[in-house]
């Protein structure tokens, strides 16, 4: 049934993360045609940024990898990166969608063989790891990036030196001409999976995060844990390079409060607990400190819990904190707050803290859905309807299994219009 | 079809600057008698790929050997219509892996011989493959699916089914449908705002299945026993006393969840001293009656105590959490606060678990006057003005009494799918006609019910892939497979429906499903050679393969994954994949050619996991920071499960001074894509000792390592230090014969 698709029968998914590679793997497997697009230059979006998964501790890579092959076993599959929606106009089952994909200014030719990065001298802020260390203007992401095609910072692709390492790709692959391409395609049905992105930590003014070096957020701290990111996996104060032994984490920072992001982002409890034994395995005599509302392993994640409880380097405590000081002398942050099962005040310095940030969903701001009647709940999070569907962290805050649950559910729906669609 | 290869090399990406192509050319002419032989500078590339498309339309060329990059990059180039193909790669993990400094012809050799073995092995590699032809049944595969169960995920993930366009097969055990849901008087919202109860969704659910033609409904029946394979599922349903055989191609258990036994709860907590204090099933079934009160004395109950996590979270009772009976419970206080300014809901709780937007349903109830406390209760006794209540306050930091007209105990959730221990060996399947408590009864070798990962839940891969089981063409889906709310129920159902129709939907071409999706490849044997060993059968971490009366092996090619865990298990080599086999990986390791003994060169042969080992060291690769040794040869296998010992030995009886196996993490937060392979390999290899006792070898001479996809950094000196012992041994003295 699924053979002799039309055009108008293919299955747009937005978003290359975990949620869109898995509504598209799973939707053409069944035997359906599925155009995943992906604003950026890889794949795999929000995950690749995450060190190790709570709770087997295993690295995010490996189940992407099986992914990746089967996208790669399967013609059904059109893949295109730097690729954004500008507009999905007509109905369920006859929607017609406009893409714009900006220059990659590296061709399909690109070898991977990584001698335009060897050569070039212009160094950027790596946006890969918010920026805590510096990158060639060309690049890949990561060793694991896929597609492995390189490509050009658009800054970068103005310049002379950019020109000149066009010559020096051994099969011309450099084109620092490239222009950006629009397509329209006939789609039956577009599953949205724009994902989501740290809350910007610098709002939660009494937390000092931008004024105080030594105050960061879990995402970085996640880069800073890989042995490929921006310190090598060494766990340090971003102020002097020291070792960060005495670390504490903040929960709910600016999650749960009307003030910030009202709800609760599900991850951060375990995602802190999982970073509390990154800690702990980098230093047997760091002492950890977790300052929480309520903690959330949610179901079968009691026993990760239980793991982290088991462990006395790690000490927990009942307590929204109140601000955040700064020792001037040794760039410590202090935790200032109330412990609400002793009552007692507490003003403890730390060599570095982690705000626990939460999920702010793309779909609140820089991918909205370009469809005249796309809903929204109040935090921008995309309501299903019609030949629509929310997937993953467009649909809710979500850890990765429940992200691929509601992907896998999404994929079948999309199926369904195009199924109603086709009569 | 005659098999005519074609073997092309790629000269790119410093290939043809380093090495000494005409050399790997003539390996593969003279040697290895490949009729078509090439080179191309930039092979990749559009007009590379026309010369091979080119000899493959006029010279007739159908098998083809890429030497080039990994077979991880540039896989859209190549794909050119023939499942015959390796891709030889002598850039990412020869050339980037191995330090030549300029000028050292040493070195320079090592490498040439390393590139020249590869090209070796991948023409031996295709030569040894057959074309894949499709499993097809004797009998039609149906694309039918069978739905155990007709609560609120059967019904949903039916209805699902249904909509898709294919018959769904409906079965409840009960004689109304419904399940637990059908006694909720309202939900907990699933949609914005997400503040307000929602209406029973059950009867417009109920009333669109029984409107929809694709869906049979079979109430007051169970599944008696279930045969066979995906696409070809005979099941035994059993109504009253008679029964029906129905054939069907997957299936979607969807049996709910048992609700924790109250009676078995600590004194304590009060349960069965007083009639007012009850369960949240028990509040729910009041609440939908439209009637709150007290069941001691019928008095309207105005007070109501949700005690949340009542045995749960607790080692004495569910080790976990319910995950949805904070959200159940904050519904229930509703029931009896919501305009209502004389009732009061005292919810004591350890946390309260509203994750997501559930926050905001959390603010609702305490905006409305719902009274929460951090705490346990210590005591429960009974009067004649209710219940009291000893509280341990715990941001009061006091015990306090508290009087209230009823107790609702949150009890958790107990999986109702009849679980195996994955760790135990496999139970020789007790195959009765009748199994009461077993949802599907399968008649599989390794018993009726579905292994469990860690704890009961029936799955296999739950953070990347929560729907697989280890039971091909079986889904689990809503509280019966982990527990959750009715809303998360709801998707979960259709995810699993997605699952079932996508089973059916490969089997009829053929193909595998996860993890080597789309594998026409499975598994055949030399039945004349089997001596009944059964480890087949008892090793396959699928269950795939069944057993006759004598102990042959009987396999279930459409409940294959293609891990070849089944091949590597055989100690008479007679198991084997069109495209995969003993033979295969055994003439590719003779094929190395190994130095004599004065030459001071090892050789190493190293078996790596094609799914993590061999990603990582492309990754060692490109990173070319940490060299290699160039005495290794690295040979991917399908999964560690597919190494045979055979291997070991043919591999030391040829000269190898050593053996590397690298497989990826197993135990209780195992790694393997199939679950039990690299598992299995380690337990064949505790017995290798007594192969190379016999050879009269070291037993240190083969090792296995656990192997992470992101040990690029790690994995040169695990790989560096092993040479390094080996060196420190002498020569494998079978490099003299």
């Amino acid at each position: 049934m699924a053979d002799g698709q039309a055009a108008g029968q293919t299955i747009l998914v937005v978003g290359g993360g975990i949620s869109g590679l898995t509504t598209a793997v799973e939707a053409a497997e069944v035997g359906y045609n599925v155009l995943l697009v992906e604003k950026s230059p890889h794949f795999g979006g929000r995950v690749t940024q995450h060190n190790k998964y709570f709770p087997k501790l295993c690295s995010p890579t490996c189940g992407l990898e099986i992914n990746y092959q089967r996208i790669k076993n399967n013609p059904r599959i059109r893949l295109m990166t730097l690729a954004e929606v500008e507009e999905i106009s007509g109905s369920a089952g006859a929607y017609t969608a406009r893409i714009r994909q900006s220059p990659r200014f590296v061709s399909q030719k690109c070898t991977a063989c990584g001698e335009c990065a060897k050569a070039c001298q212009t160094e950027v802020a790596n946006p890969y790891n918010f920026g805590l260390n510096k990158v060639k203007a060309i690049r890949h992401d990561h060793f694991m990036a896929f597609p492995s095609h390189y490509y050009m910072d658009p800054d970068f692709a103005r310049t002379d030196e950019a020109k000149k390492l066009a010559t020096i790709c051994p099969v011309g692959a450099i084109e620092p001409d490239m222009q950006a391409v629009v397509i329209e395609e006939k789609v039956g049905s577009v599953v949205w999976a724009t994902g989501w992105k740290p809350y910007d930590a610098e709002k939660i003014m009494p937390y000092g995060f931008g004024r105080f070096a030594n105050v960061t957020t879990n995402m970085r701290f996640e880069r800073m844990a890989d042995r490929f990111g921006p310190t090598g996996g060494q766990i340090i104060r971003p102020s002097d390079g020291k070792e960060a032994k005495n670390i504490a984490f903040i929960q709910c920072a600016g999650s749960r409060d009307h003030n910030y992001l009202p709800f609760c982002s599900r991850i951060c409890c375990l995602a802190s607990m999982k970073q509390a034994t990154y800690v702990r395995n980098a230093y047997p005599d760091a002492q950890v400190t977790i300052y929480y509302i309520d903690l959330r392993a949610l179901d079968r994640y009691e026993s990760f819990q239980k793991m982290v409880e088991g462990d006395q380097g790690v000490r927990w405590i009942k307590s929204k904190p109140a601000r955040i000081d700064e020792d001037p002398k040794t760039g410590n942050p202090i935790v200032v707050g109330e412990n609400t099962l002793t009552g007692v005040r507490y003003e403890e310095p730390y060599d570095l803290v982690v705000l626990a940030t939460g999920m702010e969903p793309n779909s609140a701001t820089s991918a909205r859905v370009p469809m005249p009647d796309a809903h929204y709940d109040e935090y921008g999070f995309v309501v299903s309807a019609g030949g629509l569907f929310a997937s993953g962290c467009s649909s809710q805050p979500n850890d990765v299994s429940g992200s691929v649950q509601s992907s896998t559910a999404s994929a079948l729906r999309a199926i369904q219009t195009v199924v109603h669609a086709k009569g | 079809m005659e098999t005519k290869i074609g073997c092309y090399i790629c000269t790119g990406c410093g290939i043809g600057e380093a090495l000494k192509v005409q050399s790997l050319e003539k390996i593969a002419t003279k040697e290895q008698k490949i009729p078509v032989v090439k080179n191309h500078p930039f092979l990749c590339g559009d007009e590379g790929v026309a010369l091979i498309r080119k000899d493959m339309e006029s010279e007739g060329v159908n098998a083809l050997v890429i030497v080039g990059c990994s077979h991880r990059v540039k896989s859209e180039s190549f794909r050119l219509g023939t499942a015959l193909m390796d891709r030889v790669d002598i850039r990412d993990k020869c050339l980037w892996v191995l330090d030549v400094p300029e000028g050292d012809k040493t070195a320079a050799e090592d490498r040439q011989m390393m590139a020249e073995d590869y090209v070796r092995l991948g023409c031996v590699k295709v030569k040894k493959m057959n074309d894949p032809k499709p499993f097809e049944a004797t009998t039609p595969f149906s694309k039918d699916v069978l739905v155990v169960g007709a609560g609120i995920a059967g019904l949903t993930a039916a209805l699902e089914v249904a909509r898709t366009g294919y018959k769904v097969l409906l079965v409840e055990k009960e004689e109304t449908l419904g399940g637990k849901v059908a006694n909720m008087h309202k939900v907990s919202p699933a949609r914005p705002p997400y503040n307000k109860l929602e209406d029973n969704p059950l009867p417009k659910l109920l009333a669109e299945v029984k409107g929809n033609s694709n869906i049979r409904i079979m109430n007051s029946t169970v599944v008696q026993k279930t045969v066979g394979a995906p696409g070809l599922f005979d099941v035994t349903l059993k109504n009253g006393s008679s029964t029906a055989q129905e054939r069907v191609g997957s299936i979607i258990i969807a049996t709910g969840y048992t609700a924790y036994d109250p009676n078995k709860l600590e004194k304590h907590l009060g349960y069965g001293s007083s009639p007012d204090v009850i369960t949240s099933l028990e509040f729910e079934e009041m609440a939908k009656a439209g009637k709150i009160v007290r069941k001691s004395d019928g008095k309207p109950a105005k007070r109501v105590a949700f005690s949340l996590c009542a045995g749960q979270r607790d080692s004495s009772h569910l080790s976990y959490c319910s995950g949805a009976c904070c959200v159940y419970s904050l519904k229930q206080a509703l029931y009896v606060i919501e305009n209502q300014p004389d009732a009061s809901a005292y919810l004591i709780y350890q946390e309260v678990r509203t994750p997501g937007q559930m926050e905001d349903f959390y603010r609702k109830v305490q905006n409305e006057g719902g009274i929460f406390i951090k705490g346990d209760v210590k005591q429960v006794a009974a009067n004649t003005t209710g219940l009291t209540l000893d509280v341990d306050d715990k941001l009061l930091r006091q015990n306090i009494k508290m009087d209230v007209d009823l107790l609702v105990l949150a009890t958790g959730m107990e999986t109702t799918v009849d679980t195996v221990d994955p760790n135990s060996a496999s139970p020789v399947g007790t195959q009765v006609e009748e199994l009461p408590g077993s949802v599907l009864n399968l008649h599989y070798r390794q018993g009726p019910g579905l292994p469990s990962l860690n704890g009961p839940f029936p799955d296999s891969h739950f953070i990347c892939f929560p729907y697989e089981t280890r039971r091909t063409g079986i889904y689990v889906a809503g509280p019966a497979r982990r527990p959750m709310g009715i809303a998360a129920t709801r998707t979960d159902a259709a995810g699993a429906a997605l699952k079932a129709i996508q089973v059916v939907e490969s089997v009829a071409r053929g193909a595998a499903v996860h993890p080597r999706a789309g594998d026409l490849s499975y598994p055949s044997f030399r039945e004349e050679g089997c001596t009944q060993c059964k480890r087949c059968t008892e090793e396959c971490p699928f269950g795939a393969i069944n057993e006759d009366a004598k102990g042959n092996p009987l396999f279930n090619p459409t409940r294959c994954r293609r891990c070849g865990t089944c091949m590597g298990a055989c100690p008479q080599k007679i198991i084997s994949f069109a495209n995969y086999s003993v033979d295969m990986i055994g003439s590719m390791l003779k094929e190395v050619e190994i130095p004599e003994a004065d030459e001071e060169k090892p050789r190493i042969l190293v078996f790596a996991c094609e799914n993590d080992a061999i990603p990582a060291l492309d990754m060692v690769g490109r990173s070319r920071t940490n060299p290699l040794s160039p005495y290794i040869r690295i040979i991917p296998l399908r999964c560690m499960g597919s190494m045979n010992l055979v291997w070991i030995a043919d591999a030391m009886s040829k000269g190898y001074d050593g053996i590397l196996l690298m497989g990826c993490r197993h135990g209780t937060d195992y790694q393997c894509h199939n679950v039990r392979g690299s598992a299995l390999a380690e337990i064949r290899l505790s017995k290798v000792s007594e192969t190379l006792t016999r050879l009269q070898l070291e037993a240190d001479r083969v090792k296995m390592v656990e192997v992470n996809i992101m040990d690029a950094e790690t994995l040169p000196q695990v790989i560096n230090n092993f040479v390094a012992e080996i060196k420190e041994l002498d020569p494998n003295p079978y490099k003299e014969f």
